[in-house]
This record gives structure tokens, sequence and C-alpha cells, in this order.
């Protein structure tokens, strides 16, 4: 017990260094000022732009920053969809996997283009390694830097004045790649391989264990991958049960390094946003509000899995923690992590949009797994993906702005910028998207006969493992519930479509906004102004994401998680 | 600066918004039963499209009603009843929206109702080459030059070429005093439906017929001209959106109570969803802007459009000009200096009789303070004889028992003296020059060869106003003090009135270069004007006040007019534009807030028959699922209603800074709204079972 909260002790402090250290040194590559690296980094950039026809001085309308990142997109999907469909004729492929098929293909394109990393797939059984490291991993990398990018978009809109610009999309790309993803993924890839990790592009080998039976291992590039997977909150990882595999996460260190990384650019960001913003206040505000929901729904997971399951100690089964034994509701949990350790994992997986697992959170109690529900329903801002964090929680400060910022007298502003009709639409079109698609397609699939047959668990738990494998899509999460079989025409499809509705109809908007709030003037701050610095408005925040969720998806938190707890009797 | 014109009205001091004697009351007789009368016949779909949130609630009613008619012969009793009473509480609500409305509708009726006796027809003398010809009023043309003699009610708007008269305005401003108009000038503005008292004027026309500005006064407080505001429409496509987000909650609902086995009935998931959109705010938003728009006219201001009183909430820097607004505009006596060997009484006595016949605001203000703080009494004198002031002697003063009292400016005065045999004393020129360079003007008091002192004549500031300016700068606004003075008099004044900026010696270009590079640093500027050469910085201020007493060019450049050219109203107008928006912005927090207690008194009721265990949900513990449904429809319809008042009459304003307004008003509109109807359903339910509701 006391091990648990020293290492959430430890978590906590690694954040409260790399925050601002991280997030001051993304400023600076955003802002194009000197950073650190700059002698090797600026060479290769300058070759990079010059061999593409990239001019990083000319920087971009909104519109076409959003073709940019639309038109890259669809050629790495396309790209990234060729390579499945024809992996069996490509070198790098031990194993020999067959060509995938199509509808698989495009839900895994999809999947990793969106950087939710939902898995329809086995990946030890189904992907070619070169398919992993030069299609999967590659494009863990860009979409990563395109939800950021996305992010420092829409932060030059709120902080420029009168400008027409938001930067160049493909200088952005570039230097958030080398810049930020590249060197982290290469540190932890290092420190993964020494933990022991898998790293090698051997087949996999059958060999027989002590028990006397005989297993496959599977070789192959798990580290490398295992590091963007978590730095890029990707979530894809290289075999089936993702972090609960001893080779991908093969001690407690890189299990809290994990943990560590994958929360470590969302929140950064938060503090690049005040840095870029000059008022370090407006920054910190935002990480309150993304703090404050991720510790909440922490505190509220780990306490009711470290207390199991009812039914078990009714049978006079002990389920305390203790030094020899991990306790709790151990059900598909690793006996290395422990339920809080897990609980932790899980709820920072599901609040960023990272959706690595390391335990089956199908397997979680009702009300735990409804937190990590619930953390999706958010849309992924507590503190969310990587940039699609960001930009998701300073959607719901607009939307916080709008509404009480009216309780003082003033027509809404943020950071001084007018929050107009037009902005309002293109909030109001964000907020919606993820619902959308997402009640819509469970809807459908709770009273459709092939859809139904895909659930294994009948009642409010099915509900709950449709509801979450849309949700996760939606919301470009990634993680499974578990208890569906999803590879499925109907599931590919629709789970495919969830992810691209997302995302993209969800930073389409964000730049658009950011377009039109660049174009504004900025109104000076004075006494008369919504203070939206201070930790009442990371509160605001947090309440209005809070409501406006929790009224959208009650009844089916209703249906599923609650009805489960109180007809569980846990 | 215009000289101010003595029939005036003094400028009213300025005091707390109150305008309570003028406003009725929100519920009154004859109001109400017009109202509720219009909001029956607002059901029209036309009509209701306008608003989508309560659109939906009006198909949702139909829908139950066509349930109810439907199934009344196969249901039980107490389905139906259900049915029913969802069906004629949704009809209710619809209704009352319609209601808050109308009545904020209603007290512009009234007014307008008033003004349009004024409109009356009248008949126009128009000179047509040397002949004059009778023309009805309403067939007036543009240029048309119209003779008025006192007696007659001006035909039209216009300006006044030839003549001077005085005009009583109140059907206009309600101000019985009348006032004076001229040709040429500034004061040369009249409007029509107002009354020439005396002498005889020559009106160039200058609105067509249909357009004047009786008019558009009318339209304005009817209410029939009234678009959306910017913020309204943003506020619009808000709950436009919460309405779809809770649509595709409720509609997606089915298919997951299919799943678990409790299918809902239309007319449960229609009660649901009426519940969850924000039908508080969507029934009161328009008439929060009606009713904001009513309280400017309550204080006899004309808004030309919403836009302008949102922009006024909006404003961070008021342009005030100093005559007027900071000051009363005329000097007043504030010292008298006596000379040496001269005592104050002596001088006293000599000023106030000199000044007994001097019925200039100055000439008053010297009796009265020789009155209250010399403690001279005021005698009638015989056998004076008056000395007037003209522009060649620069004095007055009287001759009265072979005294020869003068006083007037310094230079005049000494030459008289000296002319008289005397000499000034040199303790004078000091005295004169400091009074002067203080922002103040020396008057010059001798008795015959005898100087006996100083009358020190200063701009005097409004009482209480740098205590309203201290609340602006607690709002974050920033006040600027407009004067033609010199910069060092400007200097005195402003800081004695506590603004936080001056331009001094201002003329209009200097006004429009300042509300232009305000407008660059993003400000939003407000300010008064009364003259044509204000035209253009009333335009181009966002919020700009014209005088009613000003010219019709400034009063078509503002998107305002003051009908009782008071520019200290500029704050009370801008007060009146964060009321507006403090009023919007609570209300639709507690629209929001609502609507948790609403989903846990409905969805246990909803499904506690699949899973008992729901009830423990039911925190309100309603009587039964029937109960706790109607309940929250019924809530959701009697909280329009009680809100309609707070509505009109807006939330209170207080001058504080943003930081605390957020906390006071986020307490009790996000708070109370998640509180109070937790009570209200429970309350509710509880009387509803008592009735027999089961």
């Amino acid at each position: 017990m006391s091990q648990n909260i020293i290492e959430v002790l430890i978590l906590l402090v690694l954040l409260a260094v790399s925050t601002p250290l991280l997030g001051n040194y993304m400023a600076k590559v955003f802002t194009n000022k000197k950073a650190p690296g700059d002698r090797f980094f600026l060479p290769l950039e300058r070759l990079a732009f010059r061999a593409t026809g990239v001019n990083p001085e000319g920087e971009q309308r909104w519109t076409v920053y959003a073709i940019s990142l639309l038109a890259f997109s669809m050629v790495s999907a396309l790209v990234l969809y060729g390579m499945q469909r024809l992996q069996a004729h490509v070198p790098f492929n031990p194993d020999h996997m067959a060509n995938v098929p199509a509808p698989l293909s495009f839900n895994t394109a999809v999947s990793f283009l969106t950087n939710t990393n939902w898995q329809n797939y086995a990946g030890e059984d189904t992907m070619a390694q070169f398919t992993q490291m030069a299609g999967l991993v590659v494009e863990m990398f860009t979409s990563a830097a395109a939800g950021i990018a996305v992010a420092v978009a829409l932060i030059r809109g709120l902080t420029r004045k009168r400008s027409n610009t938001l930067g160049n999309f493909w200088v952005d790309l570039v230097r958030i790649i080398t810049r930020i993803l590249l060197p982290m993924a290469i540190i932890l890839a290092i420190i993964f391989i020494a933990s022991g990790a898998e790293q090698n592009l051997h087949a996999a080998h059958a060999l027989t264990t002590v028990s006397g039976q005989s297993q496959i291992l599977p070789g192959g590039p798990v580290a490398s991958q295992e590091a963007i997977k978590q730095v890029g909150t990707n979530g894809g990882g290289f075999l089936n049960v993702n972090a609960a595999h001893p080779y991908e996460n093969p001690t407690g260190l890189t299990n809290l390094l994990s943990n560590w990384v994958l929360l470590s650019i969302p929140f950064a960001l938060a503090w690049t946003f005040g840095k870029m913003a000059k008022d370090r206040r407006q920054g910190l505000a935002v990480l309150g509000a993304m703090a404050g929901l991720w510790f909440v729904a922490v505190a509220l997971v780990a306490p009711l899995e470290a207390h199991g399951n009812v039914h078990i100690s009714q049978a006079h089964v002990t389920q305390s923690i203790s030094a020899s034994s991990p306790g709790g509701n151990m059900e598909g949990k690793e006996v290395r992590n422990g339920p809080i350790l897990s609980a932790v994992f899980g709820a920072s997986s599901t609040s960023t949009s990272t959706g690595s697992v390391d335990s089956a959170h199908d397997s979680y109690t009702p009300l735990g797994g409804g937190v990590l529900l619930f953390n999706m329903m958010l849309g992924e801002v507590s503190p969310g993906g990587v940039g699609s964090g960001l930009y998701g929680m300073l959607i719901f400060a607009m939307l916080a702005v709008f509404i009480a910022g009216l309780m003082v007298g003033r027509t809404p502003e943020y950071l001084g910028k007018k929050i107009q009709a037009s902005e309002m639409k293109l909030v109001v079109l964000y907020i919606l998207m993820a619902p959308l698609v997402a009640l819509t397609f469970a809807a459908i699939s709770l009273v459709m006969h092939t859809s139904l047959a895909s659930i294994e668990n009948p009642g409010p738990h099915g509900l709950t493992e449709v509801t979450y494998a849309y949700l996760s899509a939606s919301n470009n999460n990634g993680s499974a519930f578990g208890g569906l079989s999803g590879n499925t025409d109907w599931y590919n499809t629709t789970l495919g479509i969830c992810m691209l509705v997302g995302r993209f109809a969800l930073m389409v908007p964000v730049l658009a906004i950011a377009g039109s709030l660049g174009r504004k003037q900025t109104v000076p701050v004075s006494s008369g102004t919504l203070p939206t610095g201070t930790s009442l408005f990371s509160l605001l925040m947090a309440g209005i994401a809070i409501i406006v969720v929790g009224l959208t998806y009650f009844p089916v938190l209703a249906l599923g998680p609650i009805v489960e707890h109180l007809v569980g009797k846990f | 600066m215009s000289p101010s014109s003595t029939l005036e009205a003094p400028v009213a001091e300025p005091e707390a918004p109150t305008g309570a004697a003028k406003k009725p009351a929100a519920f009154d007789g004859p109001l109400v039963r017009r109202a509720l009368l219009d909001s029956v016949l607002k059901l029209s779909p036309r009509h209701m499209a306008r608003n989508p949130v309560m659109f939906v609630v009006e198909v949702g009613s139909v829908l139950t009603t066509i349930y109810f008619f439907r199934d009344l012969g196969s249901s039980s009793g107490q389905e139906n009843l259900f049915t029913g009473l969802v069906a004629i509480w949704l009809w209710i609500t619809v209704v009352f929206a319609n209601f808050a409305e109308a009545v904020a509708e209603g007290r512009g009726k009234a007014q307008a109702d008033t003004l349009r006796k004024t409109r009356a027809e009248t008949v126009a003398y128009v000179q047509r080459g040397d002949d004059v010809v009778e023309v009805p009023s309403n067939q007036l043309q543009l240029d048309d030059l119209c003779v008025v003699v006192a007696g007659q009610l001006i035909p039209g708007d216009g300006e006044i070429v030839e003549g001077i008269a005085t005009v009583d305005e109140s059907a206009i401003t309600g101000e019985s005093a009348p006032v004076i108009r001229e040709s040429g000038g500034d004061r040369s503005s009249v409007t029509g439906g107002t009354r020439v008292l005396s002498d005889r004027i020559v009106v160039r026309i200058s609105s067509k017929p249909g357009e004047t500005f009786l008019d558009r006064m009318i339209a304005l407080v009817e209410g029939a001209s009234r678009q959306k505001t910017p913020n309204e429409i943003a506020l619009d496509i808000l709950l436009a959106g919460l309405t779809i987000i809770f649509l595709l909650s409720v509609v997606t609902l089915q298919p997951f109570a299919i799943y678990s086995g409790g299918e809902q009935s239309i007319v449960v998931l229609v009660a649901l969803l009426v519940c969850l959109i924000p039908t508080t705010i969507g029934a009161l938003l328009s008439a929060i802007g009606i009713a904001g728009m009513d309280r400017l006219v309550q204080r006899n201001v004309l808004a030309m459009s919403g836009r302008a009183v949102e922009a006024a909430g909006d404003c961070s820097t008021l342009l005030l000009d100093k005559t007027g607004t900071i000051t009363f505009g005329n000097r007043r006596a504030t010292e008298f200096i006596a000379m040496p060997g001269v005592t104050s009484d002596e001088l006293a006595a000599a000023v106030l009789l000199s000044s007994l016949a001097d019925e200039t605001p100055e000439g008053r203000s010297i009796v009265e303070l020789a009155e209250t703080r010399y403690g001279q009494e005021a005698h009638e004198v015989e056998g004076a004889e008056l000395v007037p002031f003209t522009a060649q002697t620069r004095m007055s003063g009287l001759d009265v028992d072979g005294r020869s009292i003068r006083k007037g400016a310094a230079d005049s005065v000494r030459q008289w003296v000296e002319a008289q045999g005397g000499a000034s004393p040199v303790e004078l020129s000091p005295v004169v020059e400091e009074i002067a360079s203080g922002g103040g003007t020396p008057l010059v008091v001798a008795d015959g060869t005898r100087v006996l002192g100083v009358v020190r004549l200063n701009d005097v500031v409004k009482p209480g106003i740098a205590e309203k300016f201290a609340e602006m700068r607690q709002m974050g606004i920033r006040t600027v003090m407009i004067t033609g003075d010199n910069p060092l008099t400007a200097a005195a004044i402003a800081a004695e009135a506590g603004v936080d900026d001056f331009l001094a010696e201002a003329t209009p270009e200097d006004k429009m270069a300042l509300i232009k590079k305000e407008q660059s640093g993003g400000h939003l500027v407000a300010m008064t004007g009364d003259g044509t050469n204000d035209a253009p910085a009333l335009a181009q201020a966002d919020v700009g006040v014209a005088m009613n007493s000003g010219t019709q060019a400034a009063k078509e450049a503002g998107n305002m007019v003051d009908l009782d050219s008071n520019p200290t109203k500029l704050i009370d107008i801008v007060e009146i534009g964060k009321q507006l928006l403090i009023t919007r912005g609570s209300l639709t927090t507690f629209s929001i807030t609502n609507d948790v207690a609403k989903y846990f008194a409905i969805i246990p009721a909803m499904f506690v028959g699949v899973f008992p265990a729901l009830n423990k949900i039911n925190i309100m513990h309603l009587h039964s699922p029937h109960t706790a449904i109607l309940s929250a429809v019924i809530f959701n319809a009697l909280i329009i209603v009680a809100l309609i008042p707070l509505a009109l009459r807006g939330v209170k304003f207080r001058a504080a800074g943003a930081a605390a307004v957020l906390r006071r008003n986020l307490l009790i509109y996000g708070l109370g709204g998640f509180i109070i109807p937790f009570i209200g359903i429970k309350a509710i339910d509880l009387i509803i079972t008592a009735m027999g509701v089961k």
C-alpha cells in the first residue's frame, strides 16, 4: 500500500518537474525562438524544407493550414492502408503475415491516422514487422505531431492580434517531430531496452516453459514502438495485451515512466499555452482544470479497485492489500502492478487519449469502469491527447467564458478575444460531433442483431462494452473495454467513421476558431474583464465540462455502470 | 462650447438608477390581460420558429396531445391522467414563455400608445414661393419650409431656418419646462409633435413622412423593429446547440432503453427532452432584451438598436464633456477675497448688493454664497439704479444712496476705479493672477474709488461624481474628461473630479483622434455630444449618446438619444448595458444547472420498472414514476413565470470588479440553480401526490 502511494507521489513529482521544463521548451520550438539543439536541428530542417520546397517563413491562413493537414492525413492513411494490404510481399516479415483484409486495414489505417490506435487485431498474429515499424510507428509520430500542430495554431490564433495567419503546418509538423517527439521517444526506447523490453527483428519462436507447456514468444521492434506509443498518447501496442505484456512493459520502472510520459506532453502544453499567451496564470488555470479532473478520476478509480469485489469478500476471501498479496479487485490485472497502480494507469490512459492499457478495463468494478468511461466522455481534456487535450480544454474555456462571462456584465471574451456568434457556432459543432457519432452508432449497435452478437456480456455490462468502444473511437482514445468482438464489418466501419469524425470534424472547427480569433483585435484587460487566470476559472472550466458532458451522457451512465453497480450491490 | 440656455431645466445631479416612479409594475391588470392574449396568439408556429428552444417544446406539446387523444380509449385512467397532465403542462410552458415576451413588450406598447396620441394629424403651413399653403403633416416632403406660430404643433422634424421660439417638448421628453430653439447654431433642431409656445419660426423639414423621430420612437418602444443583438444571436446558437445535444441524448435513449428492456413511451421521452433543453433562458431571452431597452426608455434614453445597449456594457472608455457632465456647467462663486483694510463682511455685503439683480447663474451663485457662507441677508433695495452688463463695459453693478458698486473683469474695474480718481491696491494683481492660473475666473468688486476685493468663480464639480468615477474604475472603465479649457484648468478639475485622464483645449478633431486611438487599442468608447461638429465623433464612437437638445445631425450620428439632454446619464447607460448582459448570463447559468436535478427525477422514474435498484438514485424520494416526471415538467414551467419579474427588472447590479461580480453571481445563479429544483420538484411532487396523482 505505502509503496503504491510512494509511486504515485513520484509520478506527481515527475509531472511537477517536467511540466514547466517541457512547456517552456515547447514554447521556444513553436515560436521559432532560439531553442536548445538549434545547432544540430536547424541545418537538418533547412535541408528538409529546401528538399520539399516548403518556405519556412511562409505562414498560412487557417484554411490553407487545415487543407495541408487534411491532405497530409489523407495521403498518410492511403499509404498505411496500402502497406497493410500488400504486407505479404514486403521484406521484414519473418512471421510471414498475410495481407490484412480490407475492412480491418481501413479501420487500422484510420485508427492510427487519428491518433486513436484502436486495434481490432492482435499485433503479433496480424501485422508484419515492416507494417508496424514503417507504417504504424511513423503514423504514431505524424498523428501526434498533427494534434500538437492544431493546438499550436489555436494558441497562435488566441494570442495574435489582427493576424490572418496561424503559422505553417509543414514547419510545425517537422519541428514537432524532430525537436519534441523523436528525442523523447529515443530516450524512452533506450530505457525500455535497458529494462528488458524486446527490440529485434526475429521471428516468433516456440519454447517449452518450466511447467512443461509450450509457448510462442513473438519477436519484433517492441521497445521503439512502445516509446512513441506513450510519448504521442497513441496507445497502439506491438502486442495484443499492450502494456500488460512483460515484453512491452517489463518492469515497475517502465510502468511508472510510461504513466509519466503519456501525461507529460498534454500537461506541458497547457504551460506552453500560458508561456505563449505571455501570462503564466492563463496556462496554470487550464493546467489546473486538467489536473483537477485527472486527479479526481485517479482518486475515484484507485480506491474502487483497491476495495475489491464485494461478492468475493462475502465468500470470506480476503482482498486486503498486504506485502505478499496485491489484494483488491485483481480480475484482469497484473500481479506486478496491483489494483492501485493499474487504476492510476487506467485513469491516466483514458484521460489522455492514449488508450494503452496495463489491465483489462472490462474487469474493473462497475463504477471504476464508469469513471474510465467518463474520462473519455469528457472528450479527452484531462489532460487529453497531445494537442487535442489542450484545444479541447480551450473549447471548454470558451464555453465557460461565454456562459459565465456574461455574468460580469461584458460580452464574453477570452484572452481579450471576443467570443461571438461565429465562434459559438464552431464551439457547438465541436462539442456536438463526438457525442453525435458515438451515441448514434452505440444506440444502433444495441438494437441490431448482427452487432448484438459481438457482445459477450448481456445486460448493463454489455451496454457499457458497446458504448465504451464507440466513445473510445469518437474521442480518439483507442483503449478497448474488452468483451466486444470488434473485428466485424459493422464495427470496423462504424468505429472507423467515429474515429474520423472525432478527429477531423473537431480539428477543422478548432482551426476555424483559431483563424477567426486571430483576425480579431484584442480587448485590453481591465478590472472589468472576466479573470480567466484564476483557480475559480479552473473550477468553472472543469464544472462546465462535467455538466455539459454529464447531461449528454447521463442516461448511458445510468443504464450502464450505475445500474450494474446498484444491481450487483457493489 | 455652446452657451447654456437659461430656460433649460437645471442639470440633474447624478443619482442612483431608480426611475421607480415611472416604471410600471411587472404585473398590473390590463397589461397582464393583454399579455395573456398575446401569449396565445404567439403560439403560431411562424412566431415560435424564431425561438428554436421553445419551438421544440411546442412540437412536444402537439405530440403529447396527439398521443393523449389516441390513447384516450385504450389506456388506464391513471395513464390518461398522466399523459393529459404532461400535455397540458407542456402547453403551459410554451404559453408562459410567450407571456414573458408579451409582458416585456406590453410595457413598451403602453408607452407607444401615449406617443401615438401626440402624432395626431396636424396642419402644416408650407411656404411655396411667396404663398403659404395648408398641407396635412403626413404629406410633408423633405425641405418643405413650414411656418409655425405660438400655440401650434410643429408638423415634422426639422431645423429652424428663421426665428427663435420657446418650445414645449414634454410630449417627447416628459420634461415640462420649455426650451429655447433658434435658427443657426446647435439649438436649431425641432421635433414633430412638440408645441411652439411663443414667437414664430420657419422650419425646414428634414424627415420623410413616416420616418420622423416620433415614428422611430414609437417603433422602438414597441419593439417592432427589434432585432436580435450580436450576443443574443451567439447565445441563441449555444441554446440551439444544447437543444440538439439533448435531442440526441433523448432520441438515442430509446434504443438503450429497448436493449435494457425498458422501452419508453413517447410522452415520457418528450417530457425528458423538454426538461433538459434550456427552456428557462430560452423562454426569457427575448424578454430580457426587451426589458433592457425598456429600462433605457424609462430613463428617457432611446437606443436606436439593441446592439448599442450591448456595446454600452462593453465600454471601457467614457469620454465625458466637462460641462454639464462633470461640472454644473456654470461657473459658481466659491470664495470672496477681501483687499487689505476691507472686512470680509463689508466685501460680502457689497458683493451681495451688486448681484441682487443679476439673474445669471453666476449672479445667483454669488448671492447664494454670500447668504450661506458669509451670513448676509438679501434685502430689496429701494431706489437702486441697476447698471447692466454690457460687452463694452464688461462689468455690472448698481448705484444706490450715492454709492456706486461695480463688479466685473479685473481690467475693466481697475480702469473704472482709476477713472473715478482711485487706485487699485498692489495686492490685487497677485490675487487675480492666482485665481486665473488655477482655472477660476476672478471678478473684482469696487465701491467708488475703493477696490473691495475679488470674487472667485470656479467650475464646480457635481457632488458625488468622484464616487461614481471610482465605481467606474472598479468596473474597469476609464473616464476621460473632454474640455475646451486650458490644460492647467483642466488638470485642476480632472484631479478634483477623479477622472482618469483629460483632453484639454479639445477640438472636434482631437476628440475624433482620441476615439480612434482608444479603439485601435481595442477599447470600446462611449461619449455624449450635441453639436453638429460632434456628429463624426458620435458616429465613430461605439456608443454615441446625442442630446435631444442637440442638432439633427448629432442625433442622426449617435446610436442613442437622451431626451433629457443630461450627459451624466452616460454612466447609467453603461450600467444598464452591463445589467442586461449579467441578467442574460445569470439566467443561462441557472437554466443549465437546473438540469441536474431533473435528470435525478426522471431517469430513475423511467427505469425503476426494469431495474428496481435504480430507486437508490431517486434521491428526492419522489412518490412514483408518474409524479416524478410530472413534477419535473411542472417545475420547468413554473420556474419561467417565477423568473419573469427578475428578467424584466434585471439582476441587481452592483459596481464592483469582475472577479467579485462573478463569484457572487456564480454562487446565486450557479449554485442556486443547482439546488432550487431539488427543493421545487420535491415540493411539487408532494402537492400533486396529495391531489391524487399516482
